[in-house]
């Protein structure tokens, strides 16, 4: 029975890997860039929650406060780090991402310090038991949460105008803009629906465990990373499974007490052995770069 | 004033400047520290700035040269740290000698890096063959696994999470160590960029394809780069374990990989000069600035490091910023200087001279 319900735990875990990892494969199909900032907004989510608890203390108003903040940073940063480098190198443009998680991590220690906050009134408690099976109130919320972003974003990127406009942005994004596209708005718009995703990622952590630190977003963060890159990154179904994958094998790791220590070891092992046998992930495209 | 202009302008002088700098630094600090006029504190500095600088002109091979990011340098430190600590005390015990052997030394600092050396290759090999950003985030996952696995193994093979207890070099002497070792660092670097291999390795950086398509052996440079630059962030490790009673894992995390990339991305991508210049500066600034920012706002310059990033990648790169680069580059503006005053001295009217522009670079 530990096994189910390390089972359990790990497909809610993975759920919250998957709606952070959304984020990055979005982007990165859409503005071809690794935002390594990423798992930061989520993080800054965490704050803005915090604030608006201490303001009105009302966990779903909280929830919605710290969207629209995530929102509006996210669409931030890329507009005034990310958008000025379009079209230079991929190096550059990865070395911008990672100074503005640095600045993000650093500047909200200034702001919180790094005692961590204990968010409380959002934590949520209480299992429900069936036979030997126990299950927590925030595993049920987490995984309703999940599928219903998950049918969302597919509905969403399938039948919306602007969802399809990501697609076609995503496969050529000069043909995109001949079509009558706009690509800036595009972009823009996937960082907007990325980070409002990891707002949400960032509530399902809290109401499992209510300590906010202003590392919160980086381990999660560089998890949901790998499980893009595992599920095949730029394909927003690859990373629904790579996420739920990455947290079952977290889970079950966990709940082995001689590997439980080493779990972050095995979880980036994983990445390396996938890396090998199919380095376009497991639902990617491989693609051929043209001269 | 103008024969030393011209001294240094001597190809000979310009091409070896570096080592002399470096070479006078160590002679000239090692006889003060032999004559006791150097105060602990200095040579602490001098250690970590030596570190640094091993740091960052290794991965500003991979970084600058290469053109490949690779964020788990610290990881590579880490294993250089806790494997040469390891030996370097097995051997001060099975030998039965002081802390402070020269031997040891020496020995733990190649087992260091050559274990380091060892998880570079490993690492390289697949992620090499892959796109630039899974790179990346291959390095950044070995820097996690070798912290986490080095802290969580039984405490008596690498001391657990109380950290790894290593023998103390005596400070007067290490640091000249230290610098010499900078110095086998750079002739290496150095050699190799400027030989058929560097060209090799620097048109695979420009365009990959193109490079493949003119013969070069793209994954095997590739490896052979990152393989080095692994092994002297293992001597760089040694060198940190040399300087501290324990080896704590925590020190090596993501951020450190970070402070290293800034020090390489600060110096300049592709100039060994740059890099080693901005590690001094950094570690100093890093150095001094611990007694004076205290707590929380010890990160400050965290925030000052990553808008020093931020901004230098977008002014360096930013296609919209092309023309505004041209008209105001450091080397513009110091012709611009330079002539405006030449104009003053020769008319003996004031003309402004526009300085304000300057602080752009």
């Amino acid at each position: 029975m530990d096994f189910i319900n390390a089972l359990i735990n790990g497909l809610s875990l993975g759920g919250t890997y998957a709606m952070i990892a959304i984020g990055y494969t979005m982007v990165y199909g859409i503005a071809k860039m690794l935002n390594f900032a990423h798992g930061d907004i989520i993080m800054v989510g965490g704050y803005a929650m915090y604030v608006t608890l201490l303001l009105v203390g009302q966990p779903i108003v909280a929830l919605i406060a710290a969207i629209v903040f995530c929102v509006i940073l996210g669409v931030c940063v890329e507009r005034f780090a990310y958008k000025p480098l379009r079209g230079a190198s991929p190096l550059a443009v990865l070395i911008t991402a990672i100074g503005v998680s640095s600045l993000l991590q650093s500047l909200a220690q200034i702001a919180f310090g790094s005692a961590p906050k204990m968010l409380m009134a959002v934590q949520i408690s209480g299992t429900v038991t069936l036979g030997s099976i126990h299950i927590a109130y925030y595993t049920i919320l987490t995984l309703a949460l999940t599928v219903v972003i998950m049918v969302a974003m597919t509905l969403f990127v399938k039948y919306s105008k602007p969802g399809r406009a990501m697609v076609a942005v995503s496969e050529d994004r000069d043909a995109a803009r001949l079509m009558g596209i706009n690509t800036n708005a595009i972009i823009a718009i996937t960082f907007a629906i990325g980070s409002a995703l990891a707002a949400v990622a960032g509530y399902c952590m809290l109401i499992k465990s209510p300590t906010l630190t202003n590392t919160l977003g980086a381990m999660p963060g560089i998890k949901a990373f790998t499980a893009a890159v595992i599920g095949g990154i730029g394909s927003i179904p690859g990373a629904m499974l790579g996420g739920i994958v990455l947290g079952v094998i977290e889970a079950i790791s966990l709940s082995i007490p001689g590997l439980a220590p080493f779990t972050d070891a095995v979880e980036f092992g994983i990445l390396i052995i996938i890396l090998l046998v199919k380095p376009a992930g497991l639902l990617g495209k491989a693609r051929r770069e043209k001269v | 004033m103008n024969r030393i202009a011209a001294f240094f302008k001597k190809p000979f002088i310009r091409r070896y400047a570096n080592y002399l700098v470096i070479g006078a630094a160590a002679l000239i600090f090692g006889l003060l520290s032999v004559t006791g006029a150097l105060s602990m504190s200095n040579q602490f500095l001098l250690e970590q700035i030596s570190i640094a600088v091993l740091l960052a002109v290794s991965l500003s091979m991979v970084v600058g040269f290469l053109g490949e990011l690779s964020l788990g340098h610290a990881g590579f430190m880490c294993v250089g740290a806790y494997l040469g600590g390891k030996i370097a005390s097995l051997l001060v015990s099975a030998m039965g000698v002081g802390e402070s052997n020269f031997l040891v030394l020496i020995l733990s600092l190649l087992i260091g890096g050559a274990v380091a050396a060892l998880f570079g290759f490993i690492i390289g090999l697949p992620a090499l063959r892959l796109r630039g950003d899974y790179l990346a985030i291959v390095t950044l996952a070995f820097g996690e696994i070798v912290r986490s696995v080095l802290m969580n193994l039984p405490s008596e093979l690498f001391g657990g999470t109380l950290g790894l207890k290593t023998p103390r070099f005596t400070r007067q002497y290490l640091f000249i160590i230290a610098l010499v070792l900078v110095l086998a660092c750079l002739a290496v670097t150095q050699n190799l960029i400027r030989s058929k291999h560097g060209r090799a390795i620097i048109s695979i950086k420009d365009n990959e394809i193109a490079a493949r398509a003119m013969g070069i052996d793209v994954t095997k440079y590739k490896l052979f780069v990152f393989t080095i630059s692994s092994f002297f962030a293992g001597v760089a490790g040694v060198l940190y374990s040399y300087t501290q009673s324990t080896v704590q894992s925590a020190t090596f995390d993501y951020n450190y990989s970070i402070e290293i990339l800034v020090m390489v991305v600060l110096g300049g991508m592709g100039s060994i000069n740059g890099s080693m210049i901005a590690a001094a500066l950094i570690t100093f600034l890093n150095v001094k600035l611990q007694s004076v920012l205290k707590g929380d706002m010890a990160v400050l310059k965290d925030v000052i490091y990553a808008l020093i990033l931020i901004l230098i990648v977008i002014y360096k790169n930013a296609p919209g910023l092309s023309a505004f680069r041209e008209k105001y580059n450091f080397k513009t503006l110091t012709a611009k200087l330079f002539k405006k005053k030449e104009t003053v001295s020769k008319n003996g009217d004031t003309v402004p001279v526009v300085q304000e522009e300057a602080k752009d670079e």
